[in-house]
């Protein structure tokens, strides 16, 4: 066989090789988390209140206040981010102002996420006041999120062609109009990427609920944003590390509805875009 | 010779440090076609840009001299930009129908003026694909998307979508260059309709264009106006050298 198919050959099969060891692990935890954790999940586990010492009944406050975790985040960072992005993207020009903006998003997303708890700690639960209390996680959360949001829906903004700002321009609109009527629709797709990748790093976070939010055992619902209630990341890490004899079934449990929580939100979010990119047409 | 609608004075622009447009003083004159044209590079997209202010959110530009719509300077402080840009519509070199069907590319104009009474804006997008001499064609599909239109269809809805807002004058940046000379035709058929009620500045996409249909023409080298007169005079008679080497075909 001629030297350079031969070159090739084994050149295609080292790179699929290095693709497929990204689907191992990946197929490796979904198995493993499924295989062992199925058999506890069951309609008990999903809408009962944990007992024995969370060795026994379900995890239902964990899974609400992962969801009210992830909608609060979402309320707060979401307009802010956006608002951001839209401001970065639209109307900013290059001054001093703009790059320290810019600088501190990207360092904001270098910050490691055990500081934005402490931060959280510092300045919402004890110097505002607000507690141990959903609103303050919910907002150490959604500072933890906003660099995502903002600098891919930046990204998806810049990405709309200048021509259709210009003819809006050239109606006889303003820049606002624009991006309302053309920028924003046209860049939505990138933009709730943008916002999901944030959320689910939000709702699979331990360290900035840590000390704002979670709580080590706590067999209630949540009556208001400044109740303190249980969440998935922080129940797991709880019931693998704190308490001893923990059935496994339970742990595995525990992690595979995570788990099916974040996969379904992907999958939503998936849906969503595929919709608005469907109706784009550029 | 017609009313002046638009008269530039002095006119200096540069981008940086690149200067587009030298001491440009022409004037253009109500209900016929101004032609504008010269090699790439010359400056007649930026006089255009100008003439309704598009040019306002490019960062480091310098300009000099003025803008005169109906014998008001259009730069002058406390000038209203959007109704400027209402009076002075524009089409691009590319169609680019924005997203939406045919109806609402034509509607947008309205709407962001505030018109929102449905009889109203039908009758807007019956008017105006008419006189984009595209209605016959796109009657039956009005809420189709616009995006489906061939080229020549789709320059002609922007065209459509400008004259939806009845503007005074009419800048059309080389509105044919991507288009099939059957298409091309029929927009420099429109055009003739048009100027009996529009002010047109066209920059065209060749030489033979701008010889049809040039009631007055301007020729541009290097940011600089060489000459302009009527058409029949400058294409027949030039007064420079450079403007007769430039039409004859010896440089360009």
């Amino acid at each position: 066989m001629n030297r350079r198919y031969l070159v090739q050959r084994v050149g295609f099969a080292l790179l699929g090789l290095a693709a497929l060891l990204v689907v191992v692990p990946i197929l490796l935890v979904v198995g493993t988390i499924i295989a062992r954790g199925a058999a506890a999940v069951n309609w008990e586990f999903l809408t009962a209140m944990p007992r024995d010492g969370m060795k026994a009944g379900g995890i239902l406050p964990a899974i609400v206040g992962t969801l009210l975790l992830t909608l609060g985040t979402a309320l707060a960072a979401i307009p802010v981010g956006v608002g951001g992005a839209i401001y970065l993207a639209e109307y900013a020009r290059d001054t001093w102002l703009t790059r320290l903006i810019r600088l501190a998003i990207i360092n904001l997303a270098g910050i490691p996420s055990v500081v934005y708890g402490l931060f959280g700690l510092g300045l919402f639960v004890l110097f505002l006041q607000f507690g141990t209390s959903i609103l303050a996680g919910s907002l150490t959360l959604a500072i933890m999120t906003l660099p995502v949001i903002i600098s891919t829906a930046e990204e998806a903004l810049r990405a709309v062609p200048t021509e259709f700002r210009t003819v809006i321009l050239s109606l006889g609109g303003t820049r606002w109009q624009a991006v309302r009527y053309v920028v924003l629709p046209q860049a939505m797709p990138g933009i709730i990427t943008g916002v999901i990748l944030g959320l689910l790093r939000a709702a699979g976070e331990t360290a900035p609920i840590l000390f704002t939010v979670a709580a080590f055992y706590l067999p209630r619902l949540p009556r208001s944003p400044f109740d303190p209630t249980m969440a998935l990341p922080y129940h797991l890490y709880v019931i693998s590390t704190q308490v001893p004899g923990m059935p496994e079934e339970i742990k595995y449990g525990t992690a595979l509805v995570l788990l099916a929580l974040v996969l379904s939100m992907n999958v939503v979010a998936t849906l969503i875009r595929s919709y608005y990119r469907r109706r784009r047409e550029w | 010779m017609n009313d002046i609608k638009i008269r530039i004075e002095n006119l200096t622009y540069s981008y940086g440090d690149k200067v587009a447009l030298r001491d440009v003083t022409m004037d253009i004159p109500a209900n016929a076609i101004t032609v504008v044209f010269g090699p790439a590079g010359g400056g007649k997209t930026t006089l255009l840009r100008l003439i309704n202010r598009l040019n306002d959110l490019i960062e480091g530009t310098r300009m000099s001299g003025r803008v005169l719509l109906d014998g008001k300077d259009i730069y002058a402080p406390g000038t209203d930009v959007i109704d400027l840009r209402r009076r002075v519509g524009m089409v691009f070199a590319l169609p680019l129908p924005l997203p939406g069907t045919i109806r609402e590319n034509v509607e947008y104009g309205p709407r962001l003026a505030g018109i929102r009474d449905p009889a109203r804006l039908e009758e807007i997008v019956v008017r105006s694909l008419t006189q984009a001499a595209l209605w016959d064609e796109v009657k039956d599909r009005l809420d189709t998307p616009a995006s489906a239109l061939s080229g020549g269809q789709q320059q002609r809805l922007c065209l459509a979508r400008s004259l939806a807002l009845e503007p005074e004058v009419l800048l059309l940046d080389e509105p044919t260059s991507g288009l099939d000379p059957i298409s091309t035709g029929r927009i420099e058929e429109t055009l003739f309709e048009l100027k009996q009620r529009y002010t047109i500045v066209l920059v065209p996409h060749s030489i033979q264009q701008a010889a049809r249909v040039a009631d007055y023409a301007a020729f541009f080298l290097m940011g600089e106006l060489v000459e302009w007169q009527p058409g029949d005079l400058l294409f027949t008679n030039p007064r420079d050298r450079r403007t007769e080497d430039y039409i004859t075909g010896r440089f360009g």
